[in-house]
């Protein structure tokens, strides 16, 4: 497992594939380092799936090669390349009992003695007791754990994942995903995982790309895609933002004044993905968890060099951990608060008048000529 | 895992309340069931039990007969008419294995590479069972006529060489062969092959071919490890569909036969219609249907379709 190796390094160049008339996936360049957590993120038919299938040979791509280390596999049948597929709900032989599952890979390139490697692998996925038994006698997490199996007993360069914990319960999804991150650090191998649940992919990728109508809008860690959204779609899409349409007012140092709605908002230049002339029409984001929420009467105890902005309050709910308020301010008619319960201010009930604040480095500005509520639908799927 | 298998005792108290509906509703699988087992009576167990009586009984047809438990019928019609009962087993065995043969590709193409056609091709495939079978079976008697063009074919392709130094056809003749009968039995039956195929098919997950191809198996290999033991309730399903009846069957022999080629089936037509011996038919019929049933079974063990989902 050495991290100089490329070997197990995907590179997808002007990769596309359309359907008749319909373009799933648009020109793509893409590059997954070898033994790296690369999650596709992205709602239904957004082409994540198809890329996925391009890079296991299951789909043939109508412009573009795929390479996997220094060899271009586009011409390659599935069976040739060094590739393996854990499939959405699994895909396992339902005549073979687990041990053969396992196995088939193996038995397939010859190899004779297969019974310590599918021990092994199976004692590696915690189904020692199971092997015996036939794939509909198990629970859906043990399914999945053979499809991984499966998978990693061939020691691919890459193991592709198709949404392969959707089938899963909430509570056993955020297990597997640990379990999956956990197998992933032990055997090093690339991993390239499909997915539409934006906490998933964030919990378990080192990079997310995330696509929207067959093209990719942002690449990168989790924690750029979430503190610095480029495009509409991500903002909304990972997460949830506040967006506020401002105008550009000035320019003072590094960062940028915009009016919106009668106010002065700071956004600091290096987190502007738009042009910035004067006058020029940005939309300014914020994640909700950023925000505090002060009293009107108390106003006056925000710290200078915050950006401000007024409201009322119109809906709090309150979730344990956190109250999540619904403001109603001249510059949007729905901004989202979320309050960590610490010391909580009785005073903070629907219909008080409220001050929101936050450090203008939690800023991010946004080309406003996008559709404002990209990635907002999909998201409540 | 263990607390939500320990969840269930509370409902138990509450049981009893639930229990008056069901009480009513006991019967109603029963009535439901009363048609068939009367249409069951009447038209299958009430003949079986008069032909197993008939089969033990000894007279004439001017005396009249009398149940005499006159087993030695069935040892006299074995010993007399086996090689017939040979000759049906080895004719629809054949018969099967060509549908198997020639109705598994088809049945193949329906399933996954038909795709909009699917509907026309399984029409055709049924497209025969509007005309009667007597017809069908009358018009290979013409396809196969001396002199004409499929035997003309065969003739100068020297097939009938080699069929005939197998015994399967005699000289430049097809009809009137063993080849005849079993082209017969294989075109008349080749349907009920191909639906149960079709149908085992097509409920393959096509994911798991994907699967397959994923971890290394070439097509073949796929076709080998995954499609054909998948398929395999349908294979067995459509063998016995076909093997049963072509073993019993007696119209192909009649119209395409001769009578070196006379099948079980034509025997006991005979004697039950012509020469009128009702005992040694019925227990002709009776040795039949214990041959085919002891032969299913086994079959059925051997091929371990039990298991298969």
């Amino acid at each position: 497992m050495k991290t100089t190796d490329s070997s197990g390094d995907v590179r997808l160049s002007g990769i596309s594939k359309t359907y008749g008339s319909f373009t799933a996936v648009h020109p793509l360049d893409l590059t997954v380092p070898q033994g790296s957590f690369f999650a596709l993120l992205g709602a239904s038919g957004c082409g994540k799936t198809t890329t996925l299938r391009m890079i296991a040979g299951l789909e043939e791509p109508t412009t573009g090669t795929v390479r996997l280390g220094d060899q271009d596999v586009t011409a390659l049948p599935p069976y040739k390349r060094p590739v393996n597929t854990v499939f959405q709900s699994y895909a396992l032989f339902p005549h073979l009992d687990i041990f053969e599952n396992v196995a088939f890979g193996l038995r397939r390139r010859g190899i004779k003695s297969v019974k310590k490697q599918v021990e092994d692998m199976l004692e590696l996925v915690q189904l020692g007791e199971q092997a015996r038994k036939k794939p509909h006698q198990l629970s859906g997490g043990q399914q999945q754990r053979v499809a991984v199996a499966r998978a990693l007993i061939n020691h691919p360069k890459v193991l592709l994942l198709d949404e392969p914990l959707g089938a899963l319960d909430l509570k056993l999804r955020r297990q597997m995903q640990l379990e999956l991150k956990r197998i992933q650090t032990e055997v090093g191998i690339t991993f390239v995982h499909v997915t539409h649940d934006q906490e998933e992919a964030m919990t378990m990728a080192d990079t997310v790309a995330v696509m929207n109508a067959g093209r990719v809008e942002q690449l990168g860690a989790p924690t750029d895609l979430y503190e610095n959204p480029q495009t509409t779609f991500v903002a909304n899409f990972l997460g949830t933002s506040n967006l506020i349409e401002a105008e550009v007012d000035t320019k003072s140092g590094d960062d940028i004044v915009l009016k919106a709605g009668g106010g002065k908002l700071v956004l600091p230049e290096a987190r502007c993905s738009a042009p910035t002339t004067a006058g020029g029409r940005v939309l300014v984001g914020v994640r909700p968890e950023k925000i505090s929420l002060t009293h009107a009467d108390d106003a006056g105890e925000i710290p200078e060099g915050r950006n401000r902005v007024t409201g009322r309050i119109a809906d709090a709910s309150f979730i344990g951990v956190s109250t999540q308020y619904v403001i109603d301010s001249p510059v949007c008619d729905e901004l989202a608060v979320y309050v960590q319960n610490v010391e909580r201010d009785g005073r903070l009930v629907p219909g008080a008048e409220v001050v929101l604040h936050w450090n203008p480095a939690h800023t991010f500005g946004l080309d406003a000529t996008q559709d404002i509520d990209a990635g907002i639908e999909e998201e409540a799927v | 895992m263990a607390t939500l298998t320990e969840a269930p005792p509370p409902l138990t108290p509450t049981a009893p309340e639930k229990k008056p509906p069901r009480k009513r509703g006991r019967l109603t699988p029963y009535w439901l069931l009363l048609p068939g087992i009367l249409w069951l009576i009447v038209f299958f167990a009430l003949p079986m039990i008069y032909q197993a009586s008939t089969s033990v009984q000894t007279g004439s047809l001017e005396a009249g007969y009398k149940v005499t438990w006159h087993f030695a019928t069935y040892w006299d019609a074995l010993s007399e008419y086996w090689p017939q009962f040979l000759r049906s087993i080895a004719y629809a065995a054949s018969a099967t294995v060509l549908c198997l043969l020639l109705g598994y590709p088809l049945a193949y193409l329906i399933a996954f590479r038909a795709g909009r056609w699917k509907n026309l091709v399984m029409i055709l495939v049924i497209a025969p069972f509007f005309t009667s079978f007597l017809i069908r079976t009358l018009a290979w008697k013409t396809i196969l006529a001396d002199g004409g063009p499929v035997v003309g074919a065969l003739n100068t392709l020297h097939v009938l060489d080699i069929t005939g130094w197998l015994g399967w056809t005699a000289g430049d003749r097809v009809l009137a062969t063993p080849m005849a009968v079993v082209c017969g039995l294989t075109y008349n039956f080749l349907p009920f092959m191909i639906l149960p195929l079709y149908t085992s098919l097509e409920r393959i997950d096509g994911r798991l071919h994907e699967a397959a191809g994923d971890l290394y198996a070439r097509p073949w290999t796929t076709f080998r490890k995954v499609t054909f033991p998948l398929s395999m309730p349908g294979v067995v399903s459509g063998t016995l569909l076909t093997f049963i009846p072509a073993a019993g069957d007696y119209v192909n022999a009649e119209l395409l036969g001769s009578t070196d080629t006379r099948m079980i089936g034509n025997v006991i037509q005979t004697q039950f219609l012509r020469i009128l011996d009702y005992p040694t038919a019925a227990a002709l019929s009776f040795i039949l249907m214990a041959g085919i049933l002891l032969m299913v079974t086994v079959y059925i063990r051997r091929s371990g379709t039990e298991d298969l989902v």
